[in-house]
């Protein structure tokens, strides 16, 4: 096991490795820089400033910088809000978005496998049709739109939770439900088919000749096997609730990192793009890492790693 | 199993009712024979009786008569092979017995199925459980999928009789050591932690085994036990059964469309077609004198190396369709000696023996006589 998270960790770091120079070369090829504004400033002005940025340097100088400011893990100021720096705005939007994130993906996985379980037990029957209904609804949906909804009716029209920004858990339920509903309707729907299948094999026949109690059955027996097409898709998940997470923080007003990052783009602000480009990567390349894990705990034919004398 | 494994199952289960054995002929044939060497004994005691069971299930193409009144009754201690090709309804009489058919789809009507004297076709779902790998366990075809992948040997083992009889993690885990010794697996101890991946088709069809019998049930179903086996691993499951129910005195049903396995390890053949059962008597009455002319087929269609010349005969035709079955008998199309009657009526049961019983319109004394002028020269 130790092995295998020590391959993985160099593999890891050359993920971000390889990220963060494709960032580095986009973010250049991107026309305009973070010194131009509308204003027209005064050349001598213009060169001291770039020279202060070292954006004179030619590219592979910067380049070089800008690994060394990663391994060293010090972006640096932002160039367009001196004040700050990149790490300053990492720590002060991670923990919000990273709230946000986990309370979505918890959201939508213990709601997602709830709903597609009771489906799958009451297969064809009105829960079914109900439950399918709504993911095929949550499916169609996207975030931006439900969330508009949401505000418009919960927060607006009926005043019951408040429209934005992040402060108590009553502000959390409209951005966790805009952003939970499409993974939890993919959930729950994979779920389903995996469990309708799951509880036509032998072994839950086996189960049932054994006189297990049915509620053993589901949770014990089916469930276990029924989740591995699930946590396959959290991969992809993730990343969708990663990249939903701009939008939604954009919408409701939530002080993240999905703003500092948005806005990075729009200002080539070079230094809060790498820094938040690689922080999202490691961020995602992890979990990524806990779902592959959390596949070897699920199924026990998945071997992560070698023992010696293993078969 | 070959034609020759049946021919030397019915010479060795001769010899030991008549006079020993020559110990020079039972050598190497697969190593050591673990034949009987107690005789079992089937008592008079009847431990199942079904009786004029139907199962039908409804599908979007009709409603399919799977099994149109199966009558049989098993004793204590004995080995019933129910035969027939597939889809003849084995399975899901089986099925039905242990209560395994979903209704819906599935309707199961009965005259009664008592086990014990109790009925199971009358019991709740919740009481049928305290039957199902208690007094009654399945074993299932294919032993690859028969165990979950996810939990362990031991966990799955333990899991009925934790639940049953109530025993704490220490005595059950005490009981299913037990149970892999008593099925030849060797190191049951560190075995308990492995998951299935990590045993060969005959080891896990053996933990199969040691699962349905460790609540020690009085009668054991098993649907096609070495169907998804190797030849060897067949014989090895099949002495296996032997020896456990000569340890156990277990009544067995043995589902099977291998007329092998039957020869070896049967008392009483049921023969089933079309979801009836056309004929049942003795190990010796089906093998020596098949009255049905499907038995008589079956039996013509087993490759044997005894006799040399000649090509197999197979049974030409298919099966009835079980959506609209004939009104008569089921085997008419496909029978050499279909009469006019056959094609309309249903025969009824003849008695040739006390324990053979045979449903077929040869039997009847006015086709008798048609026989004996000739009718049905071959």
């Amino acid at each position: 096991m130790a092995l295998y998270i020590f391959k993985r960790f160099w593999m890891m770091l050359a993920t971000i490795f390889i990220i963060a120079t494709l960032t580095f070369f986009l973010m250049h090829a991107v026309p305009g820089s973070p010194l131009e504004a509308e204003r027209t400033t005064n050349e001598t002005i213009q060169a001291n400033l770039e020279k202060f940025y070292k954006l004179d340097q030619p590219l592979h100088i910067q380049y070089f910088d800008y690994m060394k400011s990663i391994a060293t893990f010090d972006f640096g100021p932002s160039i367009k809000d001196p004040n700050r720096t990149v790490n300053e705005l990492l720590e002060r939007g991670f923990p919000i978005s990273f709230e946000l994130g986990i309370i979505t993906i918890l959201v939508a996985v213990i709601s997602g496998i709830l709903l597609g379980t009771m489906a799958a037990l009451r297969h064809n029957k009105m829960i079914d049709y109900a439950a399918m209904a709504f993911a095929v609804i949550g499916i169609s949906i996207p975030n931006f739109v439900l969330a508009t909804l949401l505000i418009q009716q919960l927060a607006v029209t009926w005043g019951i939770f408040p429209p934005a920004t992040w402060k108590s858990p009553m502000h959390m339920v409209l951005p966790v439900l805009a952003l939970a509903t499409g993974p939890m309707a993919i959930i729950a729907r994979l779920t389903r088919s995996s469990m309708l299948e799951v509880l036509t094999q032998d072994y839950i026949k086996m189960a049932r000749a054994k006189g297990i109690k049915p509620i053993r059955i589901v949770l014990r027996h089916a469930l276990r096997n029924a989740l591995m097409p699930v946590v396959t898709i959290m991969g992809t998940l993730l990343a969708g609730i990663l990249t939903g997470t701009f939008v939604i923080e954009k919408i409701f007003a939530i002080p993240g990192m999905g703003k500092y990052f948005v806005d990075s783009i729009n200002n080539r602000d070079y230094p809060v793009i790498m820094g938040t480009t690689v922080f999202y990567s490691a961020f995602l390349i992890f979990m990524l890492f806990l779902v592959d894990i959390v596949y070897g705990l699920l199924d026990p034919r998945i071997k992560l790693h070698k023992k010696e004398g293993d078969v | 199993m070959t034609g020759k494994q049946i021919a030397d199952e019915l010479s060795r289960s001769r010899l030991e009712d008549g006079a020993e054995a020559d110990p020079i002929e039972h050598e190497g044939k697969r190593g050591k024979i673990v034949s009987p060497k107690k005789k079992r004994t089937i008592s008079s005691e009847k431990i199942l009786e079904v009786e004029d069971l139907h199962v039908t299930f409804s599908t979007y193409g009709g409603t399919v008569q799977a099994v149109r009144g199966v009558t049989f009754d098993l004793y204590k201690g004995e080995t019933l092979a129910i035969v027939g090709e597939s889809g003849c309804g084995k399975s899901v009489t089986s099925n039905a017995i242990m209560g395994l058919v979903e209704q819906p789809p599935g309707k199961i009507t009965s005259k009664g199925v008592y086990f014990k004297s109790k009925n199971l076709a009358k019991l709740s779902k919740k009481e049928m459980r305290k039957i199902q790998g208690v007094d009654i366990s399945m074993i299932f075809q294919d032993p690859m999928t028969a165990l979950n992948p996810t939990l362990t040997i031991g966990e799955q083992l333990t899991e009925g009789v934790k639940q049953h009889k109530k025993l704490s993690n220490a005595e059950a885990k005490q009981r299913a050591i037990e149970m892999l010794a008593l099925v030849g697996i060797p190191n049951p101890d560190e075995r308990m932690k492995q998951y299935a991946h990590q045993f060969s088709g005959g080891m896990r069809q053996r933990i199969v085994i040691a699962i349905a019998l460790i609540c020690e049930p009085e009668l054991l179903i098993a649907d096609e036990p070495t169907t998804a086996l190797d030849v060897t691993i067949q014989a090895q499951i099949l002495e296996l059964f032997e020896e456990i129910q000569i340890k156990t005195g277990v009544s067995i049903i043995l589902i099977t469309h291998d007329l092998g396995v039957v020869a070896k390890i049967a008392d009483r053949i049921a023969v089933m077609y079309a979801g009836k059962i056309i004929e049942t008597g003795t190990k010796r009455e089906i093998f020596y004198t098949p009255q049905h002319p499907y038995t008589r087929g079956l039996l013509n269609s087993v490759p044997r190396l005894d006799l040399t010349g000649g090509e197999l005969k197979p049974i030409d035709g298919t099966p009835p369709d079980l959506f609209s079955p004939p009104s008569g008998c089921p085997f008419a199309a496909r029978c050499p000696f279909a009469m006019e009657v056959c094609q309309a009526v249903y025969p009824d049961t003849t008695e040739k023996s006390e324990t053979h019983r045979v449903d077929c319109w040869l039997q009847d004394s006015r086709a008798q006589k048609l026989i004996d002028e000739g009718a049905f020269a071959r």
